[in-house]
């Protein structure tokens, strides 16, 4: 079934008052996700946004609580806030990526409120993907170009309108009140088809990563592969289920905050002890971290690896690291697998 | 409604004490504002808490109390930081933040019935207390066989505690050794490092546990003595340090491995940490 864009733009438009409508723009030469009013400044035919949008439920920089000092005495105030939202057009990859932060945001002994209260209040329309990036290679990670894991509802673009299906109870609801759905031509259905049954053309195999990487912690293969990294935290701060964060006090005279902020394994201070002691002292250890975290812990912890393919690492490195190379590094090491 | 678990209570600081000559150590006594705070704060010996000093942040400590001292709970801090050092400068009757009990702790249940041997070096001697405070409580001492303490510090005036110590010395329900790294004038217990001393009066390792917690050097050199003395690696515990922020297994810089010490830890079996990549 599809939905013309035009009744679609009308509705989008309408949706703004009752929620806080999150979809990708255009802003200094790049597209990222930030609120809209108007389904005229949606992007629609970016590739995929230079950040990922997991910034709407875990914020770049974030206010946990404030508090007011009076002599010895302090007055605390949760700052946790949550309104409805709609994240619009977002790509499969970023959807999926959704699902692996939830396991990272609730364990066996926590939920996170601040990303919880969020996630629960927000209705994903995921958008697939018509034009596929050099970059992208989410088809070898169990995902596609159409992939309906993580969206509420998933678009396919038809030039004027949208296919649309719906993947939750969420989706559907919201559904409701879009407009009047038509029949698909069949120019429109093989669109669909051909959509739907896209792959990446670059890709990696991580058939036997986990169980390589069991194997590999002390491995030579790290003694390398790190060298040309500046540490720049780029590949983190673009990475859809990168998820460290830093906890830090603003203040004023009398009153502060506590906010949380991105923060990044492949930084040297992210494990300094008081004591001046660091566990992962080197370039050498972050980088192992980094791989073993995606490709390793996560998948022991959660049963997934914490990457999706969306490519943005490769893109935003500044000295051209690639992590499919360095997938095919572990691929290539010469350990056994039981 | 679901605790938000960012939200500390807010305790205060009703005493502010120097522990050791160096001056770098203080104990900071926090009382429980009202009953349901403390109801809500069930700890057992070897967890933490995330201690905030509003306008400085927050910062993960091994609580030194036992479960068994109600109304307070006590840390002591070394001075290193920026949180730990508005800690030693707070006047008492501050109003301090608490997030918490946080990690696991040691196993009191698998420990019943048998003998424990305390092996703790410098100021790593915080969660160590709380255990033999807790074991020498009178509704639990009988749960326990023989406890020895062997604690250490580089010279006499750096060790915790003085006051318990002395009282410890004279209890028939705690056996304790002190020693300290150099002959200090006045000092007629022990002398020499843990290791050395550890091999010298240590108990038999038959139905004993023990319980080891120091500077890295410490732990490298009195695990071999413990091999040497029949200890198996699943009866040796340890509790970990790390840089934390979160404390709930989700802020990603604590971990060893795929675990995280403050939500999976901070205590550990020596045969847990054989599993565990060693970076730490």
């Amino acid at each position: 079934m599809k939905i013309s864009k035009e009744k679609f733009g009308q509705s989008f438009d309408a949706l703004t008052a009752e929620y806080q409508v999150v979809a990708p723009v255009s802003e200094a030469g790049a597209v990222n996700f930030k609120a809209a009013k108007s389904f005229s400044e949606v992007k629609q035919d970016y590739l995929n946004s230079k950040l990922p949008p997991k910034s709407l439920l875990f914020p770049q920089h974030e206010k946990l609580l404030s508090y007011v000092k009076d002599g010895k005495d302090i007055t605390v105030k949760n700052e946790l806030k949550v309104g409805k939202t709609v994240l619009f057009g977002i790509r499969p990859c970023d959807a999926k990526a959704m699902l692996l932060l939830d396991k990272v945001f609730k364990n066996d002994q926590y939920r996170d409120p601040y990303y919880f209260d969020r996630r629960d209040n927000t209705v994903i329309v995921g958008l697939a993907c018509n034009k596929i990036a050099p970059t992208c290679f989410c088809s070898s990670m169990g995902i596609s170009p159409a992939c309906s894991e993580g969206s509420d509802l998933l678009l396919i673009d038809l030039g004027d309108s949208y296919n649309v299906e719906v993947i939750t109870e969420k989706g559907k609801d919201l559904l409701a009140g879009l407009g009047e759905l038509a029949e698909l031509s069949a120019e429109e259905q093989a669109i669909v088809d051909t959509v739907k049954s896209a792959q990446t053309t670059s890709k990696v195999d991580v058939s036997t990563i986990t169980a390589k990487l069991d194997k590999m912690f002390d491995n030579s293969y790290w003694d390398t592969l790190h060298e040309k990294c500046l540490g720049c935290n780029a590949c983190s701060f673009s990475c859809p289920t990168c998820h460290c964060f830093d906890i830090s006090e603003e203040v004023t005279k009398n009153e502060g905050s506590r906010v949380r902020t991105w923060d990044a394994c492949m930084a040297p201070l992210f494990t300094l002890h008081g004591s001046g002691h660091n566990p992962r002292d080197k370039k050498k250890t972050r980088w192992r971290q980094r791989m073993m975290h995606k490709f390793n812990y996560f998948v022991h912890n959660n049963g997934d690896i914490a990457c999706v393919g969306c490519g943005r690492c490769i893109k935003g490195c500044p000295v051209n690291m690639d992590i499919r190379q360095a997938i095919d590094g572990v691929n290539k090491a010469e350990v056994v697998v039981d | 409604m679901e605790q938000n678990p960012y939200l500390p209570i807010t305790m205060k600081l009703i005493k502010n004490m120097c522990e050791t000559e160096d001056k770098l150590i203080n104990t900071f006594t926090l009382e429980f504002l009202n009953k349901q705070d403390e109801e809500n704060f069930k700890y057992m010996p070897g967890q933490f808490a995330e201690l905030s000093a509003y306008g400085h942040g927050e910062a993960p400590f091994g609580i030194a109390t036992s479960p068994t001292e109600p109304g307070i709970i006590k840390f002591s801090v070394a001075k290193v930081g920026c949180v730990s050092n508005a800690l030693h400068l707070m006047e008492e009757g501050t109003m301090v933040g608490v997030r918490g009990p946080m990690g696991n702790y040691y196993p009191m249940e698998e420990f019943k019935g048998k003998n424990l041997v305390i092996i703790g070096g410098g100021f790593a001697f915080t969660t160590l207390r709380s255990m033999a405070v807790y074991m020498l409580d009178e509704k639990h001492r009988a749960d326990y066989g023989d406890i020895t303490v062997i604690y250490g510090a580089r010279n006499p005036g750096l060790l915790l505690y003085k006051e318990e110590l002395a009282e410890w010395e004279t209890n028939p329900n705690i056996n304790l050794v002190t020693t300290i790294d150099r002959p200090a004038e006045g000092w007629t217990k022990h002398v020499g490092f843990i290791p050395t001393i550890t091999e010298q009066v240590a108990p038999s390792s038959v139905n004993t546990y023990a319980v080891v917690c120091g500077p890295p050097a410490m732990i490298k050199y009195t695990l071999p003595v413990l091999e040497k003395l029949g200890f198996p690696p699943e009866r040796i515990y340890t509790s970990l340090e790390m840089r934390m922020k979160c404390g709930l297994g989700i802020c990603g810089r604590c971990n060893i491995g795929p675990k995280y010490v403050c939500k999976d830890g901070p205590v550990f079996s020596m045969a847990q940490l054989k599993e565990l990549p060693s970076e730490y």
